[in-house]
């Protein structure tokens, strides 16, 4: 067998939480994004891009959608005789049945698994986040300066730091301080949750943070700090380009429409970096002499007669004629119908929006009241009845009744 | 009955030479059609879509890009432990000079596949005929109505190819076959698609072997219209003989037209390889009307009453119009299309205007550039 210098850990556990019906069924990294992928198509299509053939993938929350959506890797080119893809779940042990209580426990619990590899470096991987980055370059880096653990960094926005994991870097790329979440950052240089260790080192710090009673067993609360504390070698990666958290309705939406904004560093057309995903099978979309779409992605087995202006639409969306879409997100196999409006919404799978309806509302219409304005979210499987509205921010999983 | 027990053969060279623009670096089975299938594609997701599990593709020439389009058959979900799909090279027997020449010819080269396999019945096809098929609804008639051999047709203009046969029926039973009829007018006429029983195909085949025939519609098929009950089953569904780049243009069009809503059914999905393009990207400025478009395309321009196939660029102020452009190809700013077949990677430099006619499209062939 050849020798796995690294291998990646893909922590796709997350329930994302604050993507509300859009996640009740299914973990955040299978949350559909880009109008024919899924969030966790990202990091595993940088692994493969970036010569990491065996990835170890940590599931945990509604499970169900993602295992079969990841299935033997074939889409990734991850079905390898030796390696590829493996889904991780928690498993029941003669001491007892452990959840993962932590993202670093979650690879402690899988200790064996990486073990069976024997790789040198062990990428660490989170499975929530839109970005094409070459691991294959911070692994070089990492080797470079002969790292115990190389965090990738990204800078940030001075007035959203604070949302972030902070780091303070000297002028050799190592870091001297780490800031979780500070209310007033003194630094911009935020942590992506992309590691990469030296297996050897990780392994011991992993078992020394499960025997420590008082540990969160977490990778950036617990983990780190104490490689921090014992004078380990950490250095941080400067990443330069689109990089993405789609943990909110808000930032999954302009995630979505950043594919159509050409200023924003994010081309999925570059077939020297390919993001990989499980396509529908579906004929080409076709666009009728009654539409007009500006300005929009549109997949496969669509078929179009209304207007389609600042949207995304997923396979086998339907738009009929004198409906309309805009600044809106539409996934697989949801049809919108006559005379219809669809604006500043997530309208979820086979959903039907009836005749006349209306769903979302755009800020200037609300401009006297805007701390009430918010993207409208339909959930899957629902009918949004006859000139029924959906307001503003609201978030729909139910059928909501029209005229009769 | 799922369609288990019946083996599956496509001819992926039918023809090759009469649509020979678009067959000179390929087989006719690996013409590029409909916005992002090879023609291969339909009738062997048809096979796939009613249970078949066993294919074998019959070859000719030029078949490298079959094989890359085909790999290992995954995509149609026939690549298998067991049976699955095999790609079938010419098989040319000592002393023969040259191999697969006519049909019976390559049956001939394929008698070794076919009777390997333990199925019952044998499915064949024309890869050069664009239909979505029930091929279950097909085998189930035959098996109850106990005919030796049932050969899908359609009324109408009968292709301009060789060797196609023409029917007169009696209810369902062909009473009078035609081979070559020289008339223009409407007639029943063989979409080259056959059921019947491998064994009676194995002694059809051997006995015009023995007997030193060369042509399979004429000395297999209407040699025996009396001692064998041959069976007509029409066809009323989307089907067209692709004979030629007219008739490819205008099949083309006709699924623009409305024909994409018969030729692509739910349930009867069409696989084809896959190719990782992101959705189609219709920039600010885009008009698009009536238009069959593929994924991993980027339209700035205009698209009117046109297929675009997969990764195909049509640049701001480029106008296509009543066209088919294949995968990849790059219309550059202010270029206008009307009524022409770009093959695939082609690139239309700024500023051009090529135009064809309705009867007669302009084809630019593969990897050209204007």
């Amino acid at each position: 067998m050849k020798k796995t210098e690294c291998l990646a850990m893909l922590l796709a556990g997350g329930q994302g939480s604050r993507l509300g019906i859009l996640t009740k069924h299914i973990a955040k990294p299978a949350v559909p994004y880009g109008g024919k992928y899924r969030i966790i198509d990202f990091p595993l299509s940088n692994c493969i891009n970036s010569g990491i053939d065996t990835v170890g993938v940590l599931t945990q929350y509604q499970p169900l959608e993602l295992n079969d959506y990841i299935g033997n890797g074939e889409a990734w080119d991850l079905d390898r005789r030796d390696g590829g893809v493996h889904v991780l779940s928690p498993y029941q042990q003669i001491k007892g049945t452990d959840w993962y209580k932590g993202t670093a426990n979650a690879i402690y619990q899988n200790i064996n698994f990486i073990d069976r590899y024997n790789p040198e470096y062990v990428a660490v991987l989170s499975g929530d986040h839109i970005y094409k980055m070459d691991y294959a370059k911070m692994l070089a880096y990492h080797k470079e300066k002969d790292a115990a653990c190389t965090i990738a960094m990204l800078e940030v926005p001075w007035e959203e730091a604070s949302r972030f994991g902070l780091m303070f870097v000297n002028n050799d790329g190592s870091i001297s301080e780490f800031e979780e979440k500070p209310k007033k950052p003194r630094s911009n240089k935020a942590s992506m949750g992309v590691y990469i260790f030296t297996w050897k080192k990780l392994r011991q710090y992993l078992i020394d943070d499960e025997n420590n009673p008082n540990s969160g067993n977490d990778f950036g609360h617990d983990v780190i700090p104490a490689m921090h504390a014992a004078g380990e070698r950490l250095f941080a990666y400067q990443f330069d380009g689109y990089w993405k958290d789609v943990g909110t309705i808000d930032s999954l939406w302009e995630a979505n429409l950043d594919l159509l904004n050409p200023r924003v560093d994010l081309d999925l057309s570059d077939s020297a970096w390919k993001i990989y995903s499980k396509s529908a099978v579906a004929p080409p979309h076709f666009i009728s002499d009654k539409a007009a779409v500006e300005n929009s992605m549109i997949s496969e087995g669509c078929d179009i007669s209304g207007t389609v202006d600042y949207s995304v639409l997923f396979s086998n969306v339907t738009v009929e004629e004198g409906a309309t879409v805009r600044y809106s997100i539409v996934m697989p196999c949801t049809t919108v119908k006559a005379g219809a409006v669809v604006e500043y919404a997530i309208i979820a799978e086979n959903t039907v929006i009836e005749t006349g309806a209306h769903v979302g509302n755009s800020p200037e219409e609300m401009k006297d009241h805007l701390e009430d304005w918010g993207i409208a979210v339909v959930g899957e499987n629902i009918t949004i009845g006859k000139n029924a509205a959906v307001c503003a921010k609201q978030m729909v999983d139910t059928d909501v009744k029209g005229e009769a | 009955m799922r369609a288990s027990n019946v083996l599956g053969i496509i001819y992926a060279s039918a023809y090759d030479e009469h649509i020979s623009e678009m067959t000179s670096v390929r087989a006719s089975g690996s013409i590029p059609f409909g916005g992002r299938y090879r023609l291969i594609d339909f009738p062997l997701s048809d096979m796939v879509d009613c249970g078949i599990t066993a294919v074998g593709v019959s070859t000719k020439s030029n078949y490298r890009s079959l094989m890359d389009h085909l790999g290992s058959g995954k995509p149609w979900d026939l690549s298998r432990k067991n049976e699955g799909m095999t790609i079938l090279p010419p098989f040319d027997l000592a002393g023969n000079g040259g191999a697969n020449r006519t049909r019976l010819e390559a049956l001939q080269g394929l008698m070794n596949y076919i009777s390997h396999s333990k199925k019952e019945y044998i499915l064949l096809a024309d890869a050069n005929v664009v239909a979505n098929l029930n091929y279950e609804a097909i085998i189930d008639g035959h098996i109850k109505s106990g005919a030796d051999i049932t050969i899908c047709y359609k009324h109408g203009v009968k292709p301009n190819l060789p060797n196609i046969m023409t029917f007169t029926l009696d209810g369902e039973k062909i009473t009078k076959v035609l081979v070559n009829e020289n008339d223009k007018a409407e007639k029943d006429y063989s979409l080259n698609i056959l059921v019947l029983r491998k064994a009676l195909l194995e002694r059809l085949v051997n006995a015009a072997t023995a007997a030193g025939a060369t042509d399979f519609e004429r000395d297999v098929i209407a040699a025996n219209v009396d001692t064998l009950f041959l069976r007509g089953e029409k066809i009323n569904d989307f089907a067209c003989t692709i004979d030629s780049l007219k008739t490819y243009y205008e099949v083309s069009m006709k699924l623009v037209q409305g024909g994409y809503k018969e030729l692509f059914k739910k349930d009867l999905p069409i696989y084809t390889k896959v190719r990782d393009n992101m959705p189609a990207i219709y920039g600010i400025g885009a008009k698009a009307a009536n238009s069959l478009i593929a994924d991993g395309c980027i339209i700035k321009g205009t698209v009117e009453n046109s297929i675009l196939f997969r990764g195909v660029y049509v640049a701001e102020g480029a106008v296509v119009r009543n066209s088919v452009v294949m995968q990849d190809s790059y219309i550059s700013e202010n270029s206008k299309l009307n009524c022409a077949v770009l093959d695939k990677n082609v690139v239309i430099k700024p500023n051009k205007k090529l135009s064809g006619a309705d009867t007669c499209p302009l084809y630019i062939a593969k990897d050209s550039t204007v």
